[in-house]
């Protein structure tokens, strides 16, 4: 046996040792467990161990491995396997996201929809719609994205291949943990954090895998900088690790059960939540997708960068304020004063950096404003960037403490940040989603360009319709729960305050039809692209063409 | 550096890195973004100096204004309250009875004690009082335990069956199923003859087989009329009102396992002003029953006075 077969040969023995090792501690686990939702989970880890275990042992060549050692992998082209995986998975992870959310939308207004089952209600499947779209679908399109992005802008394959697949798959085992957990109940209460800590052990070795895949890609880069989408994309992995492990400090009851307790307790508890819940939004649904911004509009406008200064100084004063504006979840709370104070003045603080990102991504059309008018891809882009400017001239506004006495706890801030997720999250991964598919299958273009505008208009549509109601209701409601009469006395109870939101939750409801259908209209376009269909249409735009007209004038001769 | 150039559409130069076929323009800082940013900053500057914000060891700063989230609740709350106070120590001063006699007491009264329904008991009787099944309609002429002004105050004050209190409303009728007191074909007799006294069933050879089970076992609470007595809480059968529901089944669980529905004693959470006020709000839902002792002119009583009457 040659040399580096030998070493192949080495490496195939101890990673298919490793996935037996994990298998059998799920198998004692599974045999020890205190609780069923432990039980269940763990024998979902072994059913992903043992498929690391049969995948390592069988996509291994033998016969490569028994002569001369495998050759390295291409290092002059791009590794895409896991893109396509992901943009798969993405397109999946959204439409289950938006179907739930609109479930969830319609049992707000019609409380049977619970349907008597401790699986099917609103606080399960609320984490379950939280945690698809955040996570499952914006976090995938994240870790998709930003491996095509950094070997795009490094100009470099993708660094530790192996590692980079446990990274994606790990990933989705998370999302399944997470989800399945959610329906047993299993959770730890904390909003967008609710798996325990079994499974936020497991991120946070999945998490540190794409660290290190991310910044040795970078390392081997081939280029002399570092992309502005890189240094975005970074500041997202290294915080998101960060605030992971810090809200998720907890003590299992037991080593073979689901239950933990927070280490964090009170008002120290509630201040690590949100210092985490609001930078889950900084820098995961912010930093990680302005990354995407900054790549695929200049590449689907062809045109610069708006201003390289504007790139840095709005990069670093943004992550320097996000981290500290997280209190203002807690105006008017146990928290001090001062502490308040200080999330409010830094969240004002926050508009302009956040707005830097909006000007560079919109003013990179200078000179290509003309394909609003042509491309829906780019007409995409640009109401993602106007509502991302909306919803960060919003949120600054909500934490001044005035204007956060009126919408704190109303629906005023499940409008705000949904304007931001369907808006600036989910436009700028569809655009992202139709500039990639076509690439990654070689075709020459998607399945179909008018599809794309019909998904435009449906999730434009479904999300004006979404936020008006929720401002509308927000602030209904925040004054229906203030409201004192001439008696000096409150003058309504609470559940009058519901029930004049319901004709606001159809709408709301209505709303999420329109985008869910836009986004199966997206789900099919993309299969069909995938599976090599062109589909025959009108180009979306053409100047009239007169045959008959297109000759010289001669003059007629006299009769 | 080399590959600087000049971007044709806008005339602006490169600053002359790419990647992957992306360039960068040498654009400055938009003037307005800069100076709003700045706006922004001085905002935040001089907001730490006025409003409570830098921790210090003990605590933090307080400010140069004094403002505390603390302090403008107890100073909105000391201001509603000294608005609200005038006409609460007259509330207070004046007995239950004659409040009524005071049309705009008798209105300030009614708002304070809709505020604190909606608050405190709305959870169960529904927020226009209607109620549902198990919880009391406090809206139509139907009492358990008395519907006069003075007997609601009782009511609320002392709540019904709650453990703990010494003079809550008491009485438990037997699980005459569970217990064994009857059998099943009794108690289906039983319910023939209950529902017969307001005529949803026909008063045939079963209802009466029941009568006489109703005259042994039940009569003694219910009245022989099957009318209720309020002595005991017990409700008129004879009307079409069910706390429980109406129909054969139901009527016949309620007489297999007991209801003995719970009503907290309101008096150790709320203070008497407020039981007051409520007492007057719920007599004025629609069945409010007359005052013993108030004047008759004043008195907003169903024609009949009586409060067991069907509508």
């Amino acid at each position: 046996m040659h040399e580096g077969g030998n070493e192949l040969m080495e490496s195939l023995v101890s990673r298919a040792g490793l996935w037996f090792v994990a298998l059998l501690l799920a198998i004692f686990m599974f045999a020890n467990a205190v609780d069923t939702g432990f039980a269940i989970h763990m024998a979902v880890f072994g059913l992903a161990a043992l498929a690391g275990l049969v995948i390592s042992l069988t996509k291994s060549n033998y016969k490569v491995l028994a002569t001369s050692g495998a050759p390295p992998p291409d290092q002059s082209r791009y590794d895409d396997d896991l893109v396509r995986s992901g943009v798969i998975l993405t397109t999946f992870w959204g439409c289950v996201g938006f179907l739930v959310g609109l479930y969830i939308a319609l049992q707000l207004a019609f409380p049977a929809l619970n349907l008597g089952l401790e699986y099917t209600t609103f606080g399960r499947l609320r984490p379950l719609h939280t945690s698809a779209v955040i996570f499952a679908f914006g976090g995938t399109a994240l870790i998709t994205t930003s491996f095509y992005i950094v070997q795009r802008t490094c100009r470099a394959r993708l660094a530790l291949p192996g590692l980079a697949r446990f990274v994606f798959w790990g990933y989705q085992l998370f999302i399944v943990l997470a989800a399945t957990g959610y329906l047993l109940g299993v959770t730890q209460s904390k909003e967008y954090a609710e798996p325990e800590w079994y499974v936020d052990l497991w991120l946070t070795l999945v998490w540190v895998a794409y660290l290190a895949v991310f910044v040795l890609t970078i390392m081997k880069r081939k280029e002399p900088h570092i992309y502005v989408a890189n240094w975005f994309f970074l500041s997202f992995i290294i915080t998101v690790a960060l605030l992971h492990l810090v809200n998720n400090a907890t003590v299992p009851v037991s080593l073979f059960g689901s239950k933990s307790y927070p280490v964090w307790a009170g008002v120290q508890g509630a201040l690590v939540q949100w210092w985490y819940g609001h930078n889950a939004v900084g820098f995961f649904l912010t930093a990680g997708f302005l990354a995407m911004m900054y790549y695929f509009v200049p590449k689907q406008a062809e045109r610069p960068v708006y201003s390289y200064r504007l790139s840095i100084l709005h990069f670093w004063s943004l992550i320097f304020l996000y981290i500290w504006a997280g209190p203002h979840h807690l105006h008017y709370t146990a928290l001090p004063d001062w502490a308040q104070t200080l999330g409010m003045v830094f969240s004002v603080m926050l508009w302009m950096p956040s707005w830097g990102g909006m000007i560079n991504g919109l003013m990179t059309l200078n000179g290509a404003w003309d394909k609003v008018r042509t491309d829906p891809i780019i007409r995409m882009m640009v109401l993602s960037l106007a509502f991302y400017g909306m919803s960060t001239f919003e949120g600054p506004m909500m934490s001044i403490k005035s204007v956060n006495s009126l919408s704190h706890y109303t629906d005023w801030t499940i409008g705000h940040v949904h304007s931001g997720a369907l808006g600036w999250n989910g436009m700028i991964t569809f655009a992202a989603l139709y500039y990639l598919t076509p690439r990654l299958w070689n075709r020459t273009r998607m399945y179909s360009q008018r599809m794309i505008n019909w998904h435009f208009w449906l999730a434009t549509l479904g999300i004006v319709f979404y936020a008006s109601a929720m401002w509308v209701t927000g602030i209904m409601e925040g004054l229906m729960w203030r409201e004192y009469g001439a008696d000096g006395y409150l003058v309504n109870s609470f559940a009058e305050t519901v029930a004049a939101k319901f004709p606001m939750y159809l709408l709301r409801a209505f709303g999420g039809v329109l985008y869910l259908s836009g986004a199966l209209i997206m789900a099919f376009n993309v299969w069909q692209t995938i599976a090599g269909n062109l589909r025959q249409e009108q180009p979306l735009r053409q100047a009239a063409y007169d045959p008959n007209a297109d000759r010289p004038l001669v003059a007629a001769p006299a009769e | 550096m080399a590959n600087r150039r000049i971007d044709e559409p806008t005339g602006v130069e490169t600053v002359g890195h790419e990647w992957d076929g992306i360039e960068e323009l040498n654009n400055p800082l938009p003037r307005w973004w800069v100076i709003t940013f700045w706006i922004t900053v001085l905002f935040a500057l001089g907001y730490i100096v006025v409003y409570p914000a830098i921790p210090l060891l003990g605590k933090g700063t307080e400010g140069l204004w004094g403002w505390s989230s603390r302090g403008q609740l107890a100073a909105e709350m000391t201001a509603a309250e000294a608005a609200r106070k005038p006409v609460l120590d007259k509330i207070a001063a004046t007995p239950l009875e004659q409040i009524a006699a005071d049309q705009q007491l008798l209105a300030q009264a009614r708002a304070g004690g809709a505020a604190a329904f909606k608050q405190n008991c709305a959870l169960c009787h529904g927020s226009g009082g209607k109620g549902m099944v198990g919880y009391p309609n406090l809206a139509d002429r139907d009492w358990l335990w008395g519907g006069s002004v003075t007997d609601i105050e009782f009511s609320i004050t002392h709540g019904i069956r709650s453990p703990g209190a010494a003079s809550t409303r008491t009485s438990l009728m037997p699980s005459f199923g569970k217990d064994g007191i009857l059998q099943d074909g009794q108690i289906a007799d039983t319910s023939a003859y209950v529902l017969s006294l307001s005529g949803k069933a026909p008063s045939d050879a079963v209802a009466q087989r029941g009568a006489a089970v109703f005259a042994a076992n039940c009569a003694a609470c219910h009245g022989a009329d099957g009318k209720g007595l309020r002595q005991f809480g017990a409700p008129n059968l004879a009307d079409q009102v069910w706390l429980y529901g109406g129909t054969k089944e139901q009527v016949a669980a309620s007489i297999a396992r007991v209801r003995a529905g719970v009503m907290p004693a309101w008096g150790s959470k709320l203070d008497p002003v407020t039981i007051k006020m409520l007492a007057i709000y719920v007599h004025s839902l629609g069945g409010g029953e007359q005052f013993a002792a108030a004047p008759a002119a004043a008195a907003p009583a169903p024609a009949n006075g009586n409060g067991n009457a069907k509508p």
